[in-house]
């Protein structure tokens, strides 16, 4: 039977069980939302903006295993995505853009709402496609998902122009794909893992710093019992949060610039680094040319092989899937584990840097960030969703809530996307309906999508929006505090909306929070009473609170500047 | 350092624009980049001329390997290797300068393939020292135009560069 192209791009959809689509309508994607009108199966969200749309298919993504989807038009529908796709692209989010395009004869033309899709996406996607032919349609969208989902993960975008969703054609929906120039390593190399755990056995001082990959490899669990035969410290980069439990003995904290004095020591003073799924970033460990010492051995184990020895030279590259990797690594210590004594030693050094209880911060007559943070852990016993958007609350957020499951950290770690929080908190509760969901921002990002509290609306998606508001961009004003001898340029936020009226003027409730005593019983209200409500808490913060430990920009792990020496 | 790198690429639109956008994003030298399809019309083999420490030079192949459309990645200056080089180059050739034109063509086994009353054109293969070399013994006012191709090169013996 023959059917469009458009009635093609829905029935891929339904072949890979997308249930949800985020997306706006548009010229050239008219057929599509027509094909999407005839069906029930996909549910479609209608955002406020596109870059909504991709953000909220990404944390779709990020708090599910599921590909995230976003459906946008051709020409300003692509170019709102951009940010959104950048943003997936840094962190190797699966998802999956359908953008329109103007019809085949008019590329080219200047045409209107023309734009050159894949030369834009093209330095931001995984891979991209331009469909010019309504037969490789249906093979262009299982590529698309294959793509996506396998290997180092991350977006793609198929540009589709309007004719060929008109086109009629045969369908038939490819059941797997071969591709010869995309051949992904899954298993590690054998040789290699054994080296590795002779290494791990042979260690002093070891530390497993564990990243983003774990995360996204499902990896969590094998982690974590290989931390637990080891008795190794475990240290988590800021995408990596909940790749271990939070609350457990063994873990030291985040690592990096705004990482515990325990973490940043350890992984200095480390003689064996296992690092899984992480990439030694510039935020993780500040300046190379500081970091650790000379005869330290670096086991490394990534999907992507360019991850491996491009900041820091290691010993023990091992390319494959994490959970693979670790898998094999268990099968071998199931059979003999036997660690250096000498770790003894290593965790009670640990255990002095850590009773220099770095996340101590200071008291003040008003509300602290970190209070509330550590209150909304409570409140919600550790069990939410928690979406952040960029800047000091996102740090706060990552230090002072105790991530104990993998994919309930939700935020924009690589590209630093202010504005992510509230259309991120929209895909984790059409992933995970129901769930508790908290979106900590401040009211510089929050501002950026605020938009998307209609779609709340519309949609009926209970996000819980933490506001710390310091009338600040605060980490600016942080930086320029410290680095830049107190001239706040641009830094002051004035004229801000009353936020409770904004809430209530879309149709939520809204709730400023002043005094520290104020702040449980709102977030009690919040999640009990309010629990099937978007409410937006607008908690006034004391405007010179700081984010510590902090690693200057260009300076060492070691080199941290803590709290009280201010 | 100077390395040579190959690569066998889905002959596709957009393709030179993933590999040339990538080496400008990150920031990568092209010396030189030549590209058209094999004998498989479905593959294009590219050859790009880059200079760069070994360990760039590691990156630059790991994330070649990376493209998806990019199928194979050879670094030929790894071993043996030939590598040559087309230039064709337009000179004024007139009164005593015509005869001198086709001596030097002669001395570097290069061919005249196009000549006027007062022009010829030069065609030369060779490795780029070679072309350099020829370039150099010419009076550089006589030198109306150049035109070269970049390298293209190809392992010796049994190293083949197939899908």
């Amino acid at each position: 039977m023959m059917i469009s192209g458009a009635e093609i791009v829905i029935k891929c959809l339904q072949e890979e069980k997308v249930d949800c689509v985020f997306g706006y309508p548009g010229g050239s994607v008219l057929h599509i939302y027509d094909a999407l009108f005839k069906q029930d199966l996909i549910k479609h969200v209608l955002v406020r903006h596109e870059q909504a749309a991709v953000h909220a298919a990404d944390a779709y993504s990020r708090s599910s295993q599921r590909v995230g989807v976003a459906l946008v038009t051709s020409g300003p529908g692509v170019t709102n995505t951009v940010t959104g796709i950048a943003t997936a692209y840094m962190d190797s989010i699966p998802m999956v853009v359908l953008c329109g395009q103007v019809p085949t004869s008019y590329i080219g033309q200047d045409a209107f709402q023309e734009c050159d899709t894949v030369g834009i996406t093209r330095p931001c996607v995984k891979h991209n496609f331009l469909v010019k032919d309504v037969k490789d349609l249906a093979l262009t969208i299982k590529k698309a998902f294959h793509i996506a989902a396998t290997g180092r993960p991350g977006p793609v975008v198929v540009d589709i122009p309007k004719d060929v969703t008109a086109q009629m054609c045969e369908f038939e929906y490819p059941k797997t794909i071969q591709m010869r120039s995309y051949n992904p390593v899954v298993k590690g190399h054998l040789g290699q893992i054994k080296k590795a755990v002779q290494v791990l056995q042979e260690a002093k001082r070891p530390i497993i710093y564990a990243g983003g990959g774990v995360i996204l490899s499902d990896a969590a669990e094998q982690l974590t019992r290989l931390a637990k035969k080891l008795d190794f410290p475990v240290t988590n980069t800021l995408m990596g949060l909940g790749a271990y439990p939070a609350t457990d003995r063994q873990f030291v904290g985040m690592l990096g610039m705004h990482g515990t004095f325990e973490a940043n020591n350890a992984m200095h003073y480390a003689d064996v680094i296992l690092a899984v799924g992480a990439r030694f970033d510039d935020r993780v460990i500040g300046n190379p040319e500081h970091f650790g010492s000379e005869q330290r051995r670096i086991i490394h184990i990534d999907v992507d092989p360019s991850s491996i020895s491009k900041r820091v030279k290691v010993d023990v590259p091992i390319v494959g899937n994490v959970a693979d990797v670790l898998d094999e690594m268990l099968k071998l210590l199931d059979t003999g584990c036997k660690t250096d004594p000498e770790v003894a030693d290593w965790w009670k050094q640990i255990d002095t840097w850590r009773g220099r209880n770095s996340l101590a911060y200071r008291q003040s007559n008003h509300i602290m960030p970190q209070y509330v943070v550590e209150k909304l852990y409570e409140v919600t016993a550790g069990e939410a969703f928690i979406t952040s958007d960029v800047g000091q609350h996102q740090m706060f957020a990552a230090q002072y809530y105790k991530f104990d499951k993998p994919r309930r950290w939700i935020n924009s770690g690589g590209l630093g996307t202010m504005g992510v929080g509230l259309p991120y908190g929209m895909g984790v509760l059409m992933a995970n309906p129901g769930a508790p969901v908290a979106c900590i921002t401040g009211e510089g990002s929050i501002q950026m999508c605020i938009q998307e509290m209609s779609t709340c609306k519309q949609y009926e998606l209970p996000v819980k929006i933490i506001n710390l508001n310091n009338g600040m961009l605060g980490m600016v004003r942080q930086w320029q505090e410290m680095f830049y001898s107190k001239r706040y340029s641009q830094s002051y936020v004035s004229s801000l909306p009353d936020f409770v009226k904004l809430a209530e003027a879309y149709g939520h409730v809204g709730m400023r929070i002043e005094k520290p005593e104020d702040v449980v019983p709102a977030l009690q209200k919040a999640f009990t009473e309010h629990k099937n409500d978007l409410v937006f808490m607008d908690f006034i913060i004391d405007p010179g609170a700081n984010v510590f430990p902090m690693v200057a920009a260009g300076k060492g792990l070691t080199e941290m500047i803590l709290a009280e020496e201010l | 350092m100077r390395h040579i790198i190959s690569i066998l690429i889905e002959n596709e639109a957009g393709a030179l624009s993933r590999v040339s956008g990538l080496f400008s994003a990150r920031g990568y030298n092209i010396e030189s980049l030549t590209v058209a399809p094999t004998e498989d019309e479905s593959l294009s083999r590219m050859t790009i001329l880059t200079v760069g420490s070994d360990d760039v030079v590691e990156q630059i192949t790991k994330q070649l390997n990376k493209l998806v459309d990019v199928v194979k990645v050879v670094d030929l200056s790894e071993a043996a290797h030939v590598e040559r080089e087309l230039m064709m180059i337009k000179v004024r050739a007139t009164g005593k300068d015509r005869e001198e034109m086709k001596r030097m063509t002669d001395i570097f086994r290069g061919r005249i393939i196009d000549v006027t009353e007062t022009t010829y054109v030069i065609e030369l293969t060779g490795d780029s020292t070679k072309l350099d070399a020829f370039i150099a013994a010419l009076d550089g006012g006589l030198i109306l135009e150049t035109v070269r191709t970049g390298v293209c090169g190809i392992g010796r013996g049994d190293r083949i560069l197939k899908v």
